[in-house]
């Protein structure tokens, strides 16, 4: 899997990939690997179905949320640009200036967007506001039911 | 009135001591053999000479009676027992009378007013008998006194925390104590050299070995001061895992320059050194081997101990005494040994033993660790007060004192810039300060320097002494002013509990999504080696060392358990949303119930969560407890709305009772003198089933055919189900390293039809009903009947993951479960996209009980 990972992406996508979110260059390849291990169509993209195929993604009460997180308003497949976007956010926040020759935008990580990925993770309805119902459901997931992530260790 | 009680305590405390004096000494190191001191001129084995006082021998062995005694004194028949039984109670009452004053622990620790006691006694006894008579030697420390402390540490260690900063642990004990040791020789050498402390004969070598013994932090000075300071977690377990640690290091750094010291200086070649670096390797990891093993031991032999219930405590203190003198037998480093063999052990000895005898093992270990503690205090205190030992060096102590504090710092602070580069969370500075301030040196360093040999150190005296005044300070000083500096430098503490209810839920969000992406991106950095190693270790070692019934017992109980708590909450729930107030949060009543109801039936399974129960009634520190979780939201709304007063620590209390934890929740559990009752695995369990039944549910509200819940069970071959393409089963790949149920699930036969996942409308959030909870009100009332009746099953639904590989025969239900996850969301079709599948409609429950 590793060598048809690396010729599967190609350098400059690499070089646009580090550029707009900020791993490096040995993350991103791993996290191609990754990728193409979930890709099960081999298409180059992942659906839904894709995600909802990692067994610990079912027994975690947010799980589905995370997986809408991934795909852009309206579509049903990401590809590997798309799904890194989404892990960018995840980056730890780097408080230095190295990110000051970004383009105006904040780096994917910056509390502002880790932020906005939360919010949208409460805010079903895309609305851009977080309607009492849609707080009402997050909490309840998150206490009452499905909220196992069993693999919290004693 | 109290305190002329106290008063009249300690006067009697002095008496007994006087009286003690008064008798024959004989000194408790003559019951144990002498053959590991090799200095007796301190140990006063000699005292027994000291007979000024001895008129109580009455008639000697030997003289012929000549009529028939009624009674005779025989105090040499049991002087030796005597005297042991005599200071153990002259400690513990010491304890007692420091306990009772708690306005004064507050301010100074307890083992600093006990090093005081024994200077009062140790006072007493010398003033008695010009001689001490009575001191800490090593043999009765180290065989007799440290080892109950060290199991005890691993036995309540929290394992989890002690693992992930385990790496940090061994940096600071391995890399930090040789720091400590080399450059506090060094220094007191070069010091020498300039002639800074006169005219005392020390080579250099000496000075190393001298270092190396000081160089140890102290385990049981660690408990003793942090106990009482209750910092945050991480900085806990890092200085006491260092101090723990650090054993392996320094016993072989204090044989090495020991046997050095023996051969001189000049025979020392590379050869010498490196096989003292071998050496280390050997005792540590062989001692922590040898822990390991006997911890194994523990839990297999617990395993068949069904029929003798009475004595299964036991085994675990034989068996870690065991362990800790095979490894001093080999010479390893018994500290390591006994650690690991109560860490090791821990797990099996909960889910193997009986209920009771696992209260029994807990309470017995910290009787024997905390009276140990006392006495060492206290005979710590005595041994001061003998002029044999004191030789004075006001160089060499103060340089001494300083060189410790100055280095510890210093190693302190350079590991820490180092670690801090490789650790996710760095060390910020305030905790180094307290971490280096808190490097107390104890009574291992003190029974490491008694047990030099004079004949070859000339300067043992002066070596002991000033090992006894860096203890005192250590544990006095440092000890008196640790909680004022944390106060002070306002370190993190350990509790939590000014964080607001909102505050609260959203970090189970975030954990949830942090622990979710994880997943996805299949990158969880360390947790995956302890994920492989709990495969490894659900799979084959519970397997062997559990008893199957362990194993098995506790699903289904927790589940039965765990539905009425659930059909009961919701109950009270509802009554108080009608009633519109909080009221029946502060019913107390509302626990009570639950126990007398459940009491009889279930205090056997669990009365771990009964114990609990009777807990809650105070509100009690919601650090310890998490009993079973059954509260729904409205609750929580309620909370949120408005809170006050009681009502707000009540629900403050509720809410950290009902929330689940997420995957990174540390707790800890280490305590000396109190310690909490372990709810995790229990809790992830029912957690579990109870969501998998749920969400099961859920699935069958959406299309196809849907399927009872009694076809989820090991036996599912149920005819009256619609069939699902077969071929959708076999679709399942696992092509992920991080997918825990094995593969080649399909063969199960698992044909029962669920309903087809509704697709997820993009932008339209969670559509998919397993995940959308019924928000009505009746809906949950209705699960548990359900609920109920499945558990009339045999098997629960859905196992956790965690039970799943602890019941390898139930192995198959998950197979059967996740391959139908994914056939159902393989199924998908495009033009299923748009519909918004309703919310459950009311009927459901009905159709549901149709089918049961």
């Amino acid at each position: 899997m590793g060598s048809r990972a690396s010729t599967l992406l190609r350098e400059e996508e690499i070089e646009e990939i580090k550029k707009e979110t900020g791993f490096s260059h040995s993350q991103i390849t791993r996290l191609y690997s990754r990728f193409t291990s979930l890709d099960k169509g081999e298409n180059g993209t992942l659906s839904r179905e894709d995600f909802q195929r990692i067994p610990e993604l079912a027994i975690n009460p947010l799980g589905d949320r995370i997986i809408n997180a991934f795909f852009p308003e309206g579509e049903d497949q990401v590809n590997f640009k798309g799904f890194m976007r989404t892990l960018a956010h995840f980056r730890p926040i780097e408080d230095n200036e190295k990110n000051k020759n970004l383009p105006a935008s904040e780096p994917l990580n910056s509390r502002t967007n880790k932020l906005l990925f939360a919010f949208r993770l409460y805010d079903l309805d895309r609305d851009n506001k977080i309607s009492r119902d849609e707080l009402l459901q997050v909490l309840e997931k998150v206490d009452v039911e499905q909220k196992m992530s069993i693999r919290f260790l004693h | 009135m109290a305190s002329r009680w106290r008063a009249a305590l300690f006067l009697c405390l002095l008496m007994v001591a006087y009286s003690l004096a008064n008798e024959a000494p004989a000194h408790e190191t003559t019951e144990s053999p002498n053959h590991e001191d090799t200095s007796t001129g301190n140990e006063t084995s000699t005292g027994s000479h000291d007979d000024g006082h001895g008129d109580s021998h009455g008639d000697g062995h030997g003289a012929p009676i000549t009529t028939l005694p009624i009674v005779t004194w025989k105090w040499h028949h049991v002087t030796a027992p005597y005297f042991v039984a005599l200071w153990v109670l002259v400690s513990w009452l010491c304890k007692l009378v420091i306990e009772a004053n708690h306005h004064v622990t507050t301010y100074i620790p307890e083992s600093a007013l006990l090093i005081c006691f024994g200077f009062i006694l140790g006072g007493m006894i010398w003033g008695a008998d010009k001689v001490q008579t009575f001191s800490l030697t090593p043999t009765t420390f180290f065989f007799y006194l440290l080892p109950q402390v060290i199991l005890d540490a691993g036995y309540a260690m929290p394992n989890k925390l002690f693992f992930t900063n385990m790496g940090a642990i061994l940096v600071y004990a391995i890399i930090g104590t040789c720091w400590n040791a080399a450059t506090l020789g060094l220094s007191l050498w070069g010091c020498h050299q300039g002639g800074a402390m006169g005219d005392i004969d020390i080579g250099l070598l000496q000075y190393l070995l001298f270092g190396s013994l000081m160089a140890a932090v102290d385990p049981v000075a660690v408990i003793a001061v942090f106990e009482q300071v209750h910092v945050n977690e991480v900085l806990f377990i890092l200085v006491f895992g260092e101090s723990l640690l650090n054993d392996g290091v320094t016993v072989v750094l204090f044989n090495v320059f020991d046997a050095f010291v023996s051969l001189g200086g000049g025979a020392i070649d590379a050869k010498e050194i490196v096989k003292g670096i071998v050496s280390f390797f050997v005792v540590a990891f062989g001692g922590s081997l040898i822990g390991f093993v006997f911890g194994l031991l523990v839990a297999l032999l617990t395993r068949c101990t069904k029929n003798i219930q009475i004595i299964e405590p036991g085994f675990i203190f034989v068996l870690g005494y065991l362990s800790y003198l095979t490894a001093e037998m080999l010479s390893l480093s018994a500290i390591l040994s006994i650690l690991f063999c109560g860490m090791c052990c821990q797990k099996y000895i909960n889910a193997n033993m009986a209920e009771t005898s696992v209260e029994t093992v807990r309470y017995a270990m910290k009787v024997f660790a905390n009276g140990s503690e006392t006495i060492i205090f206290v005979f710590l205190g005595i041994s001061a007060i003998d002029k044999v030992i004191w030789v004075w060096n006001t160089g060499f102590i103060l340089l001494t004192l300083l060189f410790i504090l100055v280095y510890r710092f210093i190693g302190v602070f350079l590991l820490t810039w180092i670690l801090n580069k490789f650790r996710l969370v760095p060390i910020d500075f305030v905790d180094q300060v307290i971490m280096g301030y808190g490097g107390l040196r104890g009574a291992v360093a003190y029974g490491l320097a008694v047990l030099l040999d004079e004949t070859k150190i000339k300067e043992k005296n002066l070596m002991v002494c000033t090992t006894l005044i860096v203890v005192y300070f250590t544990v006095i000083f440092q000890g008196l002013t640790m909680k004022p500096l944390v106060q002070w430098l306002r370190v993190k503490r350990a509790a939590h509990v000014d964080l607001m209810l909102i505050e609260k839920v959203q970090n189970k969000v975030f954990e949830h999504a942090l622990i979710a992406i994880e997943d996805i991106s299949g990158q969880i950095g360390h947790n995956y080696l302890m994920d492989k190693w709990k495969k490894f270790e659900e799979k084959w070692m519970s397997w062997i060392l559990m008893k199957p019934s362990a194993r098995k017992q506790q699903d289904r109980l927790f589940t039965v358990f765990h539905q009425l708590n659930l059909k009961d909450a919701m109950q009270y729930v509802n009554e108080g949303e009608r009633r519109g107030s909080l009221e029946f949060i502060r019913n107390e009543s509302a626990f009570v119930d639950f126990k007398k109801k459940f009491g009889k039936e279930f205090s056997d399974a669990m009365p771990d969560i009964m114990a609990d129960m009777d807990d809650d009634e105070d509100g009690a520190s919601s650090m310890r407890r998490d009993p079973v979780p059954s509260v729904s939201l409205e609750m929580h709304e309620q909370n949120m709305r408005g809170l006050r007063g009681a009502e707000e620590m009540n629900s403050h209390h509720l809410l950290e009772q009902h929330l689940y934890k997420g995957r990174k929740q540390h707790r800890h559990k280490f305590s000396r003198s109190q310690f909490g009752i372990n709810q995790d695995e229990d809790e992830v369990q029912e957690i579990f089933q109870r969501t998998m039944r749920n969400r099961l549910e859920s699935f069958k509200s959406g299309k196809m055919g849907v399927a009872p819940p009694k076809t989820i069970t090991k036996h599912a071959k149920r005819e009256d189900q619609q069939k699902m393409p077969n071929g959708k089963h076999k679709g399942y790949q696992s092509g992920d390293e991080d997918f825990e149920f094995s593969e080649g699930n399909s063969a199960s036969g698992y044909d029962a039809s669920f309903p087809v996942r509704p697709s997820y409308i993009a932008g339209a959030g969670i559509v998919n009903p397993a995940f959308m909870p019924d928000l009505e009100d009746w809906s949950p009332v209705h699960i548990p009947p359900w609920l109920a009746d499945a558990e009339l099953e045999e098997d629960p639904v859905a196992p956790s993951e965690r039970a799943q590989v602890r019941l390898p025969w139930m192995r198959g239900h998950l197979h059967r479960l996740s391959s139908l996850r994914s056939s159902t969301r393989s199924e998908e079709q495009p033009g299923r996209r748009d519909q918004l599948p309703p919310p459950p409609p009311p009927p459901r429950p009905d159709r549901e009980e149709d089918r049961l």
